[in-house]
């Protein structure tokens, strides 16, 4: 119970202070809707070829947000030593990772709901006719990003040369979870839409074994 | 009351003390504590930094503090301390807004605020003017006549200093003058000053 209020006052904490400073989504979503547009001028896709690189972008603009997302997550607990007050608060650490992974997923989920309609857009895909497959996928696929980047970004925080820090190990960290997301993703866009259950499946143990992982090890990662 | 050069040690000894960081060596323990720590009541703490919310107001940094310790009717406990650090006028101010003083009052306000049996200070008087000094010094006998076992570090001596009833000098982690051994206070506190 104490791990579920704990949560629930740091989530709402995480989100106060976004939504009162608005640096997070302001930079993300403009610079995911920045990178959609580029690529949409640059390659000019027809649909068909919409269809088969789209889910590709889509999923490597989805890594670019998530990573300039992730990078402050614990960085800016930092300029107060908030970090420390929170773990002389909470009895249990985990809730400190739980409400920022929370507020990370939801972050990314709100980003990737506004970058939505311009991807139908500017590549053509009609994205509705499995619309609640694709939400599950970007749900997944968001919640493993946020679980192995808010993980990632405990660590990365505490560390010199940070900024490059983070983005080195959360690469090849999410590699499985973008390719699996974008070819689960790119069988929803088919003419005929497949849905892929072993990718969806994937996607869920991985998020399920790296949240078993930070429940377990999280309060090291926080120790100075 | 802790004294000693810069690098001597006490900002460490603190933050163990405070469990923020562990010890690399050696076993933290508490008079009346069997256990490693201070049973189930965390030492309030008062960094160097304030330890509180820049995007949060004052008001709001008490509350989030006092719903993650289970303090009981943290609303108006949240108001009674903010009345007693002189802040309640500015509670719906962010902390950002803050002097250096009050953001001081403040950090000082969110370590009261599980009313802990222990309170840890490290320089607390840092952007206090000699107003606020008194006020940290009168807050501090209170709480000290009300059981409070208050333990600090300070830079030479000051009104907040003549209220120590014990007083160590370390030196590289060690201590080199304790006034349960013999020493003054004045000489602990002065202690290679020109």
């Amino acid at each position: 119970m104490s791990l579920l209020s704990n949560t629930a006052v740091l989530l709402n904490k995480e989100l106060r202070t976004e939504f009162r400073s608005r640096e997070l989504l302001t930079t993300t979503v403009v610079f995911i809707l920045v990178v959609l547009i580029l690529f949409s001028f640059a390659i000019s896709p027809t649909t068909e070829e919409s269809r088969e690189f789209g889910p590709g972008l889509l999923w490597l603009a989805i890594l670019f947000a998530a990573s300039l997302m992730l990078q402050p997550c614990f960085l800016r607990e930092q300029s107060n030593d908030t970090l420390s007050s929170l773990r002389l608060a909470v009895s249990d650490p985990f809730s400190i990772f739980l409400a920022k992974l929370i507020a990370n997923t939801l972050f990314l989920l709100l980003t990737e709901l506004i970058m939505l309609p311009f991807f139908t857009i500017f590549y053509n895909v009609p994205v509705f006719p499995e619309f609640h497959w694709l939400i599950l996928v970007l749900f997944l696929g968001s919640l493993g990003i946020s679980v192995a980047g808010t993980a990632l970004s405990a660590i990365s925080a505490q560390a010199r040369m940070r900024e490059l820090l983070l983005p080195l190990l959360l690469l090849p960290l999410l590699t499985p979870v973008l390719v699996v997301s974008a070819t689960v993703t790119a069988s929803l866009f088919e003419r005929e839409p497949i849905v892929k259950g072993r990718g969806i499946a994937f996607l869920a143990v991985f998020d399920i074994v790296f949240l078993t992982a930070l429940w377990l090890f999280g309060e090291y990662l926080l120790e100075e | 009351m802790l004294a000693g050069r810069n690098g001597s040690g006490k900002t460490t000894l603190l933050r163990i003390a405070g469990q923020i960081v562990r010890p690399t060596a050696g076993k933290l323990s508490f008079p009346g504590s069997s256990a490693d720590s201070i049973g189930n009541t965390r030492p309030g703490y008062v960094g160097h930094s304030t330890m509180v919310y820049d995007e949060l107001t004052a008001e709001e940094n008490l509350l989030l503090f006092a719903r993650l310790q289970k303090v009981e009717s943290p609303g108006a406990r949240a108001e009674d301390l903010l009345r007693e650090v002189g802040l309640y006028e500015r509670r719906a101010s962010l902390v950002r807004t803050f002097s250096r003083g009050m953001r001081q009052r403040i950090a000082i306000a969110r370590a009261l605020i599980h009313r802990p049996p222990v309170l840890l200070l490290d320089e607390p008087a840092t952007g206090l003017d000699p107003l606020g000094i008194a006020w940290l010094a009168n807050s501090l006998r209170d709480l000290n006549r009300d059981g409070c076992t208050i333990v600090m570090s300070l830079h030479g001596e000051s009104e907040i200093s003549s209220l120590a009833t014990r007083a160590v000098r370390l030196d590289a982690g060690n201590v080199i003058a304790d006034t349960k051994a013999g020493a003054s206070l004045h000489d602990i506190l002065t202690f290679g000053a020109a």
